[in-house]
């Protein structure tokens, strides 16, 4: 389940970083935004979870837009120093905000699941659970599909492999660049708004999804559609592997490690022979 | 001003070729593919000590992938390059360049937020040795290595013809300018051999004219040069024997008059856009 | 040679504070933002000179807190079933120095990858290298009391054996030795970037190739910047370490690092004295305003600060400074459009010799 949602994630800041060659550092916040925004609605304003979830998504979006449209699009052009020094800066600015609405307790979120697990022969899962996991490998396929079968995806790919050229063709850059980070920012909102009720709710809750995001994205190659998806497989595996063999305090080192190596040893990915952006 | 001949800094390997005849640079049988474009097929060529040599060709024909092998900025997928003998094989550009094989870029490449001068203190960097601890300590000799090397500096400015732009910032300086101040940041780098990529591409005729002056002023100076090339009055004015390059492959090589002549260098040009004789 | 005056009468002027700040409080603010400054300027050598965007320099700092920290307490560590390796505490200057080495180590392996590793890969890696130094100190509790703390950790002793012996207890010796730190680290710094080395590096951060092309190593350089930049900053973190003696992982947490990046930008990323100017506004803001504005206001209006001056000032407040008074003041063959100055001391010194 772990696996499905991570690659969300990984999905999401892969077309951001691939496409617009921007470090998100926000990825993280929307991530958190994303599961604030159902304990809102759910625990606060008591809508109804599936709803919450949608708006959740849908905020989400509409949030990664205005973040493209605010600080990026003034600075397109600009080297890649200042655009990632931006994105610290709205990082900080999105943390602290979360930080002083919601204070830095942990919040839990009902779900309308039935408490006792499903039970399919000798396994037993949680509810929500299966439904996290049933959500996010749809998203995955819906996205794949609209990477691949739309429009604005080929758009997306053409930019994805030459910016000058996709504009010269036509293909209107600004849009593809407020898409992209406004679909990206969506499915990690969704990330989020799915695993709020799993776990628990917390403002800094992103900056550990956002490294790991970064740690798929780079096992998988840039801009690699099929790789962030398999490379958030792979994280959830090697993290209970790790957790597993030394000890459950280095489950999230295990991100980084991958990361440190990856990026020694296979700059590319681990799968770069794969497609791109699809 | 005629400049005094300088001396070979102690970097350099000793067998000094000038006098046995072989070759300073040699290209043996290079090869580069990118995938599955072929850049350049199998090209083999020498420059020998003194010489001015051209090398030309429409656009695409691999000249630059030719100068960014033999610098050692991409690696051949066959062949080698020897300079003075000595196989540059795995070599990095910086390496190259402290043996003596200096270049310049088609594209005017200078520090832009440098001073004019910083620019050319930079292309100075390796006749300098002090290391970082006796930076650090600041020793003496650190500090007379300074006045040593911002001598030199002004020394070259004076002989590029860019003093009276010391102190401007190299971006700020015109194109022409740029294009010396390129010239001058190899220059200063010490090479036996100068390699230039288009260094007259986009100036008008009597820069051309000043540059071509220069050229003379540089060979004086011990220099070899090997060049690329559109403008064809500078390739007639200057070179000693013409390479010509298509779609990867040597096509002809002789001296100038004779590769004017030279039919299937007429063809290749004439197939593929205009020529400035 | 005016920026030169200028500056000894300023540490002149620092170094007098204790005679008349009496506040314990107010000297402790100065000290941390001293401590961080130090490592501001160690981190504007890497990202300002260098141009390499390391995020993890943190790492350094809290590298050399704890193992000086920990070579000055002592440890042991179980190697294997029968076999106890063990640690005798050592005096506290010789725990800095190794905090020094250790620092400097990483800062060596860090400048390795940073050749192999570009761009946006690079900021990755260092963020996640401090990542991991956070997490290896929160879980090797047998070394480093994870997130129990080290504590207890001694203060610096100077001795002249039978004559004379200072140890750091009070606020005012520690202030001098961050005071000394600062001043030893800046002259280091200014010597290295006034130097042909220092032009070596400016080049490989404006122009790679064309740095290649004439000659300059870029591995060799990437490597020296990093290293002598974790050194500082092992530097700072063991002084760090030693005054307030007490340690936890949360001295990795990538908050510092931006808190030293902000320092490093605002103030002028690539200027000698930019990081001083930032590391003065962000170290003793926060403290001014503390009774006005919950920390998380603060940090808001810290982050809204980096985006506006990347947006209108983005080479920081001293360059910017620098372009102003050379515009309204200078020599009109001076001139030059904002923005434009790569180191704004040496400028000024060559227009006013």
């Amino acid at each position: 389940m772990l696996g499905s949602t991570y690659a969300l994630l990984g999905v999401g800041l892969t077309l951001i970083f691939g496409i617009m060659r921007v470090v998100n550092f926000t990825h993280g916040e929307l991530y958190t935004f994303g599961a604030y925004m159902v304990f809102l609605f759910v625990m606060v304003l008591e809508l109804n979870f599936f709803l919450a979830l949608v708006l959740a998504a849908l905020l989400g979006v509409v949030l990664g837009a205005v973040i493209e449209l605010t600080l990026l699009r003034p600075l397109r052009g600009a080297n890649i120093d200042t655009t990632m020094l931006i994105m610290i800066g709205a990082w900080i600015m999105l943390q602290n905000t979360e930080q002083f609405v919601w204070s830095g307790i942990a919040k839990s979120i009902n779900t309308p699941f039935p408490d006792e697990p499903l039970t399919i022969g000798p396994v037993s899962v949680s509810w929500v659970r299966v439904f996290v996991f049933g959500v996010a490998v749809l998203l995955i396929v819906g996205v794949h599909l609209l990477i691949h079968r739309t429009r604005l995806g080929k758009a997306m790919r053409a930019t994805f492999q030459d910016h000058d050229t996709a504009a010269l063709m036509g293909v209107n850059i600004n849009h593809i660049y407020t898409a992209t980070f406004a679909l990206g920012s969506g499915l990690a909102a969704t990330a989020g708004a799915l695993l709020g009720p799993v776990f628990v709710v917390a403002p800094t809750m992103g900056n550990l999804a956002a490294l790991k995001a970064f740690a798929i994205v780079i096992m998988g190659g840039l801009g690699n559609f099929k790789g962030a998806t398999l490379g958030g497989f792979i994280l959830a595996f090697v993290e209970e592997v790790g957790a597993g063999y030394i000890s459950s305090g280095y489950r999230d080192a295990m991100g980084f490690l991958l990361i440190i190596i990856v990026l020694v040893f296979r700059p590319t990915g681990l799968f770069a022979q794969s497609e791109r952006v699809g | 001003m005629v400049m005094p001949r300088r001396p070979v800094p102690s970097n350099r390997p000793v067998e000094d070729v000038a006098s046995n005849g072989e070759p300073l640079l040699s290209i043996e049988n290079v090869s580069v593919h990118f995938g599955g474009l072929v850049a350049v097929s199998n090209i083999s060529f020498v420059v020998k000590e003194g010489e001015v040599v051209s090398l030309i060709g429409p656009n695409g024909a691999g000249k630059t992938t030719a100068f960014n092998v033999i610098t050692g900025f991409l690696a051949p997928t066959s062949g080698r390059v020897r300079y003075r003998g000595r196989d540059l094989s795995g070599m990095r550009p910086n390496q190259v360049a402290g043996l003596g094989l200096v270049r310049t870029f088609q594209k005017t490449s200078v520090f832009a937020k440098n001073t004019v001068l910083e620019n050319i203190l930079i292309g100075l960097h390796l006749q300098g040795t002090s290391r970082a601890w006796e930076v650090l300590l600041a020793l003496g000799r650190v500090r007379a290595e300074d006045i040593r090397l911002r001598k030199k500096a002004v020394e070259i400015l004076e002989f590029i013809g860019l003093s009276r732009r010391a102190n401007e910032l190299g971006g700020a300086l015109a194109y022409g300018e740029q294009r010396l101040l390129e010239v001058a940041v190899a220059l200063a780098a010490n090479p036996t051999l100068l390699m230039l990529d288009e260094p007259v591409s986009g100036m008008n005729p009597s820069e051309t004219e000043g540059f071509m002056k220069m050229l003379g002023r540089i060979r004086e100076r011990g220099i070899t040069v090997l060049l690329v090339e559109h403008d064809m009055r500078m390739v007639m004015g200057v070179s000693g024997r013409v390479l010509v390059l298509n779609q990867g492959t040597i096509i002809a090589e002789g001296p100038p008059q004779e590769i004017q002549r030279n039919p299937e260098v007429i063809e290749a040009y004439l197939g593929h856009g205009t020529q400035h004789a | 040679m005016m920026a030169r005056w200028f500056g000894w009468l300023w540490v002149a002027f620092l170094v007098s504070v204790p005679l008349w700040i009496k506040d314990q409080y107010f000297l402790h603010v100065l000290i941390m933002t001293g401590i961080f400054t130090i490592a501001a300027m160690s981190l504007n050598l890497l990202l300002g000179y260098t141009g390499q965007l390391s995020l993890g320099h943190v790492a350094f700092f809290g590298i050399g807190a704890y193992t000086s920290a920990l070579v000055s307490l002592g440890f042991d560590l179980q190697i294997t079933n029968d076999h106890v390796f063990v640690f005798d505490p050592k005096p506290v200057w010789l725990g800095v120095i190794s905090g020094i080495a250790v620092a400097g180590f990483f800062g060596w392996v860090i400048g390795k990858i940073s050749f192999k590793v570009r761009g946006a890969y690079f900021v990755i890696v260092t963020i996640s290298f401090a990542e991991v130094m956070r997490l290896v100190a929160l879980n090797w509790v047998d070394l480093t009391q994870g997130p129990m703390a080290l504590s207890s950790i001694p203060p610096l002793t100077l001795q002249i054996p039978g004559v004379w012996e200072l140890t750091f207890w009070r606020k005012t010796p520690n202030y001098y030795l961050m005071l000394f730190l600062a001043v030893v680290s800046f002259i280091t710094i200014r010597r290295l970037v006034h130097s042909r080395i220092g032009r070596a590096l400016v080049a490989l951060r404006e122009n790679e190739t064309l740095a290649t092309s004439v000659g300059v190593d870029v591995t060799r350089y990437l490597v020296l910047a990093a290293v002598v930049s974790a050194a500082i900053a092992g530097a700072a973190g063991g002084v760090y370490s030693h005054y307030v003696r007490i340690i936890d992982p949360d001295v990795f947490l990538f908050i510092y690092t931006v808190t030293m990046v902000i320092m490093v930008i605002t103030g002028g990323k690539g200027t000698l004295s930019g990081p001083i100017v930032g590391g003065l506004i962000f170290g003793i803001a926060p403290e001014m305003l503390r009774e006005l504005a919950q920390p998380e206001i603060q940090w808001i209006i810290y982050g809204a600060l980096m985006v506006a001056i990347v947006f209108f000032l983005p080479d920081g407040i001293v360059p910017a400074l620098g372009s102003w008074w050379r515009n309204h003041f200078a020599d009109p063959g001076s001139r030059q459009p904002p923005g434009a100055a790569a180191d704004g001391d040496a400028q000024a010194a060559r227009a006013v010799k």
